[in-house]
């Protein structure tokens, strides 16, 4: 093994203790419990898996999760990019306030989100009535996985875009609008080019943030196999059935998606800095 | 220097983008969240109280306090010495290693229970052993903790690693020119400068260590006064139709949210300084 060559002329103390420690603790709470999965897929025949992963349940949660977790996380791109412009470009009484509420998803605890939800857009509650009065009923229906996935998801866009919105140079839309462009247009043509790779990454994020969710879920979604069930809660199913092979087939399928997700933000984020490093 | 005035968009439009910005945010924040205290308090302060002093929710909540306790600190250590590691030093496999922390954020809370119960369940790996031994872990208080852990093991170095590589070692390098041992270095020096980032690690490690669900709900066997933490207590009660006992658990939940909202709110401006 090479030598580990510090990066300026002192040779910093603790290598070898933060190392050490950081490399058995990783070994001992993320890849042991990892390799579990591993030994228990190992074991599974062809027949098992295909039979897990391409039964028609497990095909129609696949659907709705990766559908819904898309058209979430698009709702997020749109929906995330105007509150960070909102947060960054105008003032308005309540807005710090505002700012800090956006990561209420990350600081609450799934389940608590999900019966705030259902209480809010269940048919017995007042925005919940109301809106299926025009034909959109949420709760117990795919549209509350979209809503649960949508709240989830929230953070990711806006914390993504605002840094980036924050250090665009002003002087870039003056000159765009000198030269006869209106604001639509000097947002599209100049500005959208520098965001897109936070927009990207932040969308991403919430995808794959959607695809694993579970405690926010499971509470709106009437969990109807075939129709409101989501990947994670067939997990969930199979493993109160007993049906270990079954369970680890499923998850390694979504083992394997969080990871190519991960390379994914990953790259967006590289390609994000160069974008930054030429603005 | 002269106060350029930037283009920007007309009065109305201003007044239409925020409007509809904030209708967002109402639609999907503060309504539900004021909806959980509704429908906590909708029952009379008095259902509330009694639903709080609760045996089974009095236990629900000291055992999530418990494996706060414990994930807290241990991934807290943990988050200092990768980052040192990581951000001071170049080394062979120092990108998987990243890649390795970063894992339980990407994975499913679901996934991360499976998988300790494919280790340490009565089918699993270890299981069978530790049996033997009269060592209980899933179905038990010890897998409540392990899922606890592993779901949060990235925080603290993900905050850490930016904010040491921001900084350099100029700093760490000249107390070591003047004499200073290892752990002086690292007390007086490098622990001052990274205070904020570590706080602001440890608020977030914090809050997800309380409301963690979905990991801890395949580990715990949902033994009411035993195994039941407080964010699975919520499902149990809601699942019994006792909403005004499910809302008054998660108000308390909620309102721990808002005290990290607050306090994350606060670290994120003394970073910036």
């Amino acid at each position: 093994m090479k030598r580990p060559t510090p990066r300026r002329r002192h040779v910093l103390p603790g290598f070898g203790l933060a190392l050490g420690v950081t490399l058995t603790y990783v070994c001992l709470v993320v890849l042991l419990p990892l390799s579990g999965l591993a030994w228990r897929a190992r074991s599974l025949t062809l027949e098992q898996f295909g039979g897990a992963v391409l039964s028609e349940r497990t095909l129609a949660a696949a659907g709705l999760t990766f559908g819904a977790s898309a058209i979430a996380a698009g709702i997020n791109a749109v929906f995330g990019l105007l509150v960070a412009w909102v947060l960054v470009r105008y003032r308005f009484p309540g807005r710090r306030l505002v700012d800090a509420c956006v990561d209420l998803p990350f600081a609450l605890p799934t389940s608590v989100a999900g019966i705030a939800l259902t209480a809010v857009y269940s048919p017995n509650a007042w925005l919940g009535r109301h809106l299926a009065g025009m034909g959109a009923q949420v709760a117990f229906t795919r549209l509350g996985v979209v809503v649960a996935l949508t709240f989830i998801g929230l953070p990711f866009v806006v914390r993504a875009v605002q840094p980036v919105l924050e250090d665009l140079d002003p002087e870039v839309e003056d000159a765009a609008a000198s030269l006869g462009a209106n604001r639509w247009e000097t947002f599209r043509r100049v500005m959208v080019p520098s965001i897109l790779p936070a927009l990207l990454t932040g969308a991403t994020l919430a995808f794959a943030r959607a695809l694993g969710e579970y405690g926010s879920v499971i509470f709106i979604s009437g969990n109807l196999p075939l129709q409101t069930e989501v990947v994670p809660l067939l997990i969930v199913a199979r493993l109160e059935q007993f049906d270990y092979a079954g369970a680890t087939a499923i998850a390694a399928v979504m083992l394997a998606a969080a990871f190519v997700l991960l390379l994914t933000v990953n790259a967006l984020q590289g390609w994000s800095r160069r974008r930054g490093a030429l603005a | 220097m002269k106060v350029a005035a930037h283009p920007t968009e007309g009065g109305l439009a201003r007044l239409a983008l925020t409007a509809v910005a904030l209708l967002f945010l109402a639609g999907f924040l503060f309504v539900p969240l004021a909806a959980v205290f509704g429908e906590a308090l909708g029952a009379g302060v008095r259902a509330y109280w009694a639903a709080l002093v609760d045996a089974d929710a009095v236990a629900a909540l000291r055992l999530t306090a418990l494996a706060a306790l414990i994930a807290v600190p241990l991934n807290t250590a943990f988050g200092v010495a990768a980052a040192w590691a990581i951000a001071r030093f170049e080394f062979p496999g120092r990108g998987v290693l990243i890649t390795l922390i970063d894992l339980p954020f990407a994975v499913s809370p679901v996934v991360s229970g499976l998988v300790l119960v494919l280790v340490f369940g009565a089918q699993g790996f270890v299981g069978p052993w530790l049996a033997e031994r009269g060592i209980r872990i899933i179905f038990a208080v010890p897998g409540i903790i392990l899922a606890t852990l592993f779901v949060t093991v990235p925080f603290v170095a993900r905050e850490l690693i930016p904010v040491m590589q921001e900084q350099g070692s100029e700093e760490e390098q000249a107390a070591l020119a003047l004499g200073a041992s290892g752990w002086q270095m690292f007390r007086r020096v490098t622990l001052p400068n990274i205070r904020w980032g570590l706080l602001y690690g440890v608020v977030l490690l914090n809050a997800r260590a309380i409301g963690e669900f979905g990991a801890v709900s395949i580990v715990s066997g949902h033994i009411r006064g035993q195994t039941n933490t407080a964010p699975l207590h919520v499902e149990i009660l809601y699942n019994e139709y006792n909403f005004p006992a499910a809302f008054a658990v998660a108000s308390v939940l909620a309102l721990m949210a808002l005290v990290t909202l607050a306090a994350k709110a606060f670290l994120g401006r003394q970073r910036r300084g």
